[in-house]
């Protein structure tokens, strides 16, 4: 049988690469994959605790479900500003959209 | 509606008008005249009902309408006001409210309503009089419109409000209130053409003189509200042991009981507002109004208000008499009372003008009033207020009636000459029928022409209860005035109505408008009437014949009835005497004068004319002994020495002084302490906003590294406290 | 001891985490979405190895089936980008590595101190159905109904911001 922890180290590892592409990578497009991956971690989390913590209790997919939707929001509107973004300064690369500079 | 209810709503519709005239209507006549005449035909209305229920309702004065609400909350409860009426007060409120709508109806026709504004009227003066060409091209001067029409109708719609507030107060505070509000009107009113320096210093003077009255009438009233904790009339007036301990407490006069005092006190306030001597003086002067204000004020409202005050507390005034013996202040007022009454009436003996005479004698009535109460007679006095009321109501609306015809035919004329002036007139009774038959009757009322008039009822009523009191030195004095107000009605009327035009403003003098002579005939039919239901019992012939209703009603507002007096000749034969003497002896004087003759009079007093002329100096006198030494005290001593001298000078030591305070205070505190500190801090902030901004890169992903880092460092601080915290 | 399914556990873990490197790294865009849409595939596995099956459905609908078809699609929109030349990373990636590091490092520390770390999952009840049981409480007002419904009002919000963003003003 596999032990929770395996589980939990392995959304760290992944929350962790996900972490290290939004916060490394140019292209915003590769941006949000990384915040993808981060939510995937979270969700496999969520899964996990709620098969080896509390069967019964809903709570865990709920907030699975609910992650889904939330991802796929936020998929929708990243897009929309990469696209947006784009099509203003021909660039999706974040380190050019610097206008909040002092 | 119950009638307590309709009591509180009776003095609201003028004070509504009021304020709707000067908020919201005063640009248009017709419109402010309307809503003032609506919220006094309201009032009356209410009145009438009230009177009609009062009157019906047995045993008022045990079981008066009342009502009261908490008002002002004292340490130790609430000061209650409310509205009363009872006997004393229903019949008020009913020659109140006639009068005051009669007034109202009046000013219509007297302010020139419907004639064309003035080709050079200004604000503040009297209308001068329009030029209108008629169809065939000829020019005529007409009457103008008062060009502060809508200005009048809302003072006098305040004026009625403060009226109606004290005649259904229950407490002396409202009653008070009501009557400053009236002060506040009569000044405003009497300087209504203010434009004009005689009225201005009318206004002042009428308005410092009750002044005075009212400082003692406040003194007396906070007396009595020390004493009894209490203003409410009910309270006092009809409360014996109250009325006991009044009158057993001791002043701080000695010989003077607490109500001795108070009662003088508050008659002072009466001195003041009825123009009693030695206060006497702005009412003359107060014709300088528009007649219906002359009218409201020596008629129907103010002065009244003052006698009505004394009759109101007339338990608190006879509190600790027995046996029919005079208090104090009931001294106090028969004396001033009669002197006043004798005293105005052979000054207005000597007056030329119209208003001036009834000015005089509204002063000598009112003495007689004032009188009357002194020497205990409760219900002759406020039958004489009644019918005082109406009939010299009357009298000065047919005074105005007399100048509106007289400045008609100045105007047409051009001749310019006093249209107040008797003697400029004569022979207006076939120029103005309407308004010589109810003058008529009103100054055949006013000398107490026998059996018809409402006057002689009062008048006698008041002789018969000196004389029955056996105050003999009241009783001949009031019998004197009587002779001489018969003798200068007669005089009045003979100059003004009979005989022939003395000028030629008089040939040409016009009847008035139905709405100065609709109000002339009302208050005529009142000026008769209003006596009959007052006709005492024992009167020879015709006593009994109708009750006597009005003894029995007003009686009730007290707590012993008072007993009518014995029946005598003496003061009816008196009465009847004077009256019919009087007249006759002023139509025999002046039914010939001539124009441009001297006074018969004059020859025939010598030396006393002149002194009777100018009112026996009063003027003069309270000019040397008053005015002249405030002027000197606030032009010299107080301004020149006290203020220019001692103040300035502390004044400007004490601005010197501050000014080098604040010089130091700016050179050693302000400057380095203040200032340097607060430019240090706005320095460091700069400075470490400048060294901080480098990390505001605009790069979204080196903010997040930030975060993330300030996120797992705090991650680490809270795992080490909680470990140190123990969950163990 | 080890289970076969410690050794599925394994491989696919390693897969996935392989993969979400290769999403990170890539210089090529359009392989990277690529890459994403196997490490997706990965979790879906994970899912069902959790007994959630339902998840592992959705995972491969909702993300293997439309988000990562729209960042493709996007990448492909911002054509330039798919054959950048430079540097697929920023200056500051040393740190970004360090603190992705000490973020896995501060995780596992807390996993291995947590003592429940290593429980095993209990066997689920007879006749229970998970799938059931999740339907009933995302429409039971007593239960979840309110933040499922807030979950789907803001998928609405973010289609018609997506679409007023995105939104090509003449």
């Amino acid at each position: 049988m596999i032990p929770l922890s395996w589980y939990l180290i392995f959304a760290a590892a992944l929350f962790s690469i996900g972490l290290f592409g939004v916060l490394s990578r140019k292209n915003a497009v590769a941006i949000l994959m990384g915040v993808e991956l981060m939510l995937n971690a979270v969700n496999v989390n969520l899964l996990a605790f709620w098969r080896y913590l509390a069967p019964e209790n809903m709570a865990g997919q709920v907030f699975a479900v609910i992650v889904f939707a939330v991802a796929a929001s936020e998929v929708a509107v990243g897009l929309a500003l990469v696209i947006s973004v784009y099509r203003r300064r021909q660039s999706v690369q974040a380190d050019e959209i610097n206008l909040l500079k002092y | 509606m119950t009638t307590e209810t309709l009591i509180w709503l009776i003095p609201l519709p003028p004070l509504l008008a009021f304020f709707l005239i000067v908020l919201f209507t005063h640009r248009s006549k017709g419109l402010s005249h309307t809503l003032a005449i609506g919220a006094a035909f309201l009032s009356w209305l209410a009145s009438m009902i009230v009177f009609l229920r009062a009157v019906r309702t047995p045993e008022l004065g045990k079981y008066p309408f009342e009502s009261s609400i908490p008002w002002l909350p004292l340490g130790e409860g609430w000061f209650s006001i409310g509205v009363l009426v009872d006997p004393l007060g229903a019949a008020t409120l009913f020659f109140v409210a006639w009068t005051i709508l009669m007034i109202f109806l009046y000013s219509v026709g007297y302010h020139n309503y419907g004639q064309p504004e003035g080709d050079h009227d200004r604000p503040g003066l009297p209308p001068h009089g329009a030029t209108v060409v008629d169809a065939h091209g000829h020019p005529h001067k007409v009457p103008s419109v008062e060009p502060m029409y809508s200005r009048f109708f809302a003072f006098i719609s305040l004026f009625a409000f403060g009226m109606y507030l004290l005649v259904v107060s229950d407490n002396l505070l409202t009653l008070f209130i009501g009557w400053e509000i009236m002060g506040l009107c009569s000044y405003l009113l009497i300087g209504f053409w203010y434009g004009k320096p005689s009225a201005r210093a009318a206004m002042i003077k009428a308005f410092i003189t009750t002044r005075v009255g009212d400082v003692f009438m406040l003194l007396g009233i906070a007396y009595l509200y020390s004493q009894t904790g209490t203003l409410n009339f009910r309270a006092i007036l009809y409360n014996p042991e109250v009325l006991h301990a009044l009158a057993s407490a001791p002043s701080y006069i000695s010989g003077l009981s607490a109500a001795a005092l108070i009662g003088i006190l508050l008659f002072i306030g009466t001195v003041g507002k009825s123009a009693q001597f030695p206060l006497h003086v702005w009412l003359p002067d107060a014709m300088e109004g528009p007649t219906p204000v002359s009218a409201m004020i020596h008629a129907a409202t103010m002065v009244s208000a003052g006698v009505y005050m004394v009759i109101r507390i007339f338990p608190l005034l006879s509190a600790g008499s027995h046996h029919g013996e005079l208090t104090v202040p009931m001294t106090l007022m028969a004396v001033i009372g009669a002197g006043t009454a004798l005293f105005a009436a052979t000054i207005a003996v000597a007056q030329n003008d119209i208003k001036r005479v009834l000015a005089y004698s509204t002063i000598s009535q009112l003495g007689y009033m004032v009188a009357a109460l002194g020497v205990g007679g409760f219900v002759a006095a406020t039958f004489h207020l009644i019918t005082h009321a109406f009939f010299k109501a009357l009298l000065f609306l047919g005074s105005g009636s007399v100048i509106h015809g007289m400045e008609h035919g100045v105007l047409h004329t051009g001749d310019h000459i006093d249209p107040q002036n008797m003697m400029n007139m004569g022979g207006l009774r076939r120029k103005m029928p309407l308004t010589f038959w109810t003058f008529l009757i009103g100054g055949f009322a006013l000398a107490g022409f026998p059996l018809i008039t409402a006057g002689f009822w009062s008048k006698d009523e008041i002789l018969a209860d000196a004389f029955g009191h056996a105050h003999y030195g009241v009783f001949i004095t009031l019998a004197l005035a009587a002779l001489l107000t018969a003798f200068y009605t007669m005089r009045q009327i003979t100059l003004t109505f009979l005989g022939e035009p003395r000028s030629r403003a008089a040939e040409h003098a016009q009847e008035t408008p139905w709405t100065m002579t609709v109000p002339l005939l009302v208050l005529a039919v009142f000026a008769i009437s209003a006596g009959w239901v007052g006709i005492p019992e024992y009167f020879p012939l015709i006593g009994g014949l109708l009750p006597n209703w009005l003894h029995e009603f007003v009686s009730g507002t007290l707590l012993e009835k008072p007993k009518g007096v014995e029946f005598s000749l003496i003061p009816l034969l008196t009465s009847i005497l004077v009256a019919l003497g009087g007249i006759y002896l002023g139509w025999l004087v002046y039914r010939n004068l001539k124009a441009g003759e001297a006074d018969p009079l004059e020859k025939a007093l010598g030396i006393i004319y002149p002194v009777l002329k100018n009112k026996y100096y009063f003027d003069e006198l309270y000019h040397l002994i008053f005015v002249r030494p405030s002027v000197w005290v606030s032009e010299v001593f107080t301004y020149l020495w006290v203020d220019r001298k001692l103040i300035d000078g502390v004044l400007h030591l004490v601005s010197e002084l501050s000014i080098r305070i604040g010089v130091a205070l700016r050179n050693y505190i302000d400057k380095p302490v203040v200032n340097g500190s607060g430019d240090l801090v706005a320095e460091v902030t700069k400075s470490t906003g400048r060294s901080m901004r480098v990390i505001q890169t605009g790069r979204v992903q080196q903010y997040m590294i930030m975060a993330v880092l300030g996120f797992v460092v705090l991650s680490g601080v809270f795992y080490f406290i909680i470990q140190q915290m123990g969950i163990q | 001891m080890i289970y076969p399914l410690q050794v599925v556990f394994i491989l696919v873990s390693a897969v996935t985490l392989g993969a979400a490197l290769m999403v990170v790294t890539t210089r090529n865009m359009v392989r990277a979405a690529l890459w994403l849409v196997l490490a997706l595939f990965g979790v879906a596995i994970l899912f069902v190895l959790l007994e959630a099956g339902f998840f592992a459905v959705a995972q491969v609908i909702i993300y293997i089936g439309a988000i990562a078809i729209l960042m493709i699609f996007a990448v492909m929109l911002t054509r330039r980008i798919a054959q950048d030349p430079g540097p697929q990373l920023n200056s500051t990636w040393p740190i970004a590595a360090v603190i992705a590091l000490l973020v896995f490092g501060l995780i596992v520390f807390l996993v291995q101190v947590w003592d429940r770390a290593a429980s095993l999952p209990p066997p689920l009840p007879q006749g229970f159905a998970p799938l059931q049981e999740l339907g009933v409480a995302l429409v039971s007002a007593d239960r979840y109904l309110i933040p499922f419904e807030i979950a789907s009002v803001l998928l609405l919000a973010a289609l018609i911001g997506a679409i007023v963003v995105a939104w090509e003003r003449k």
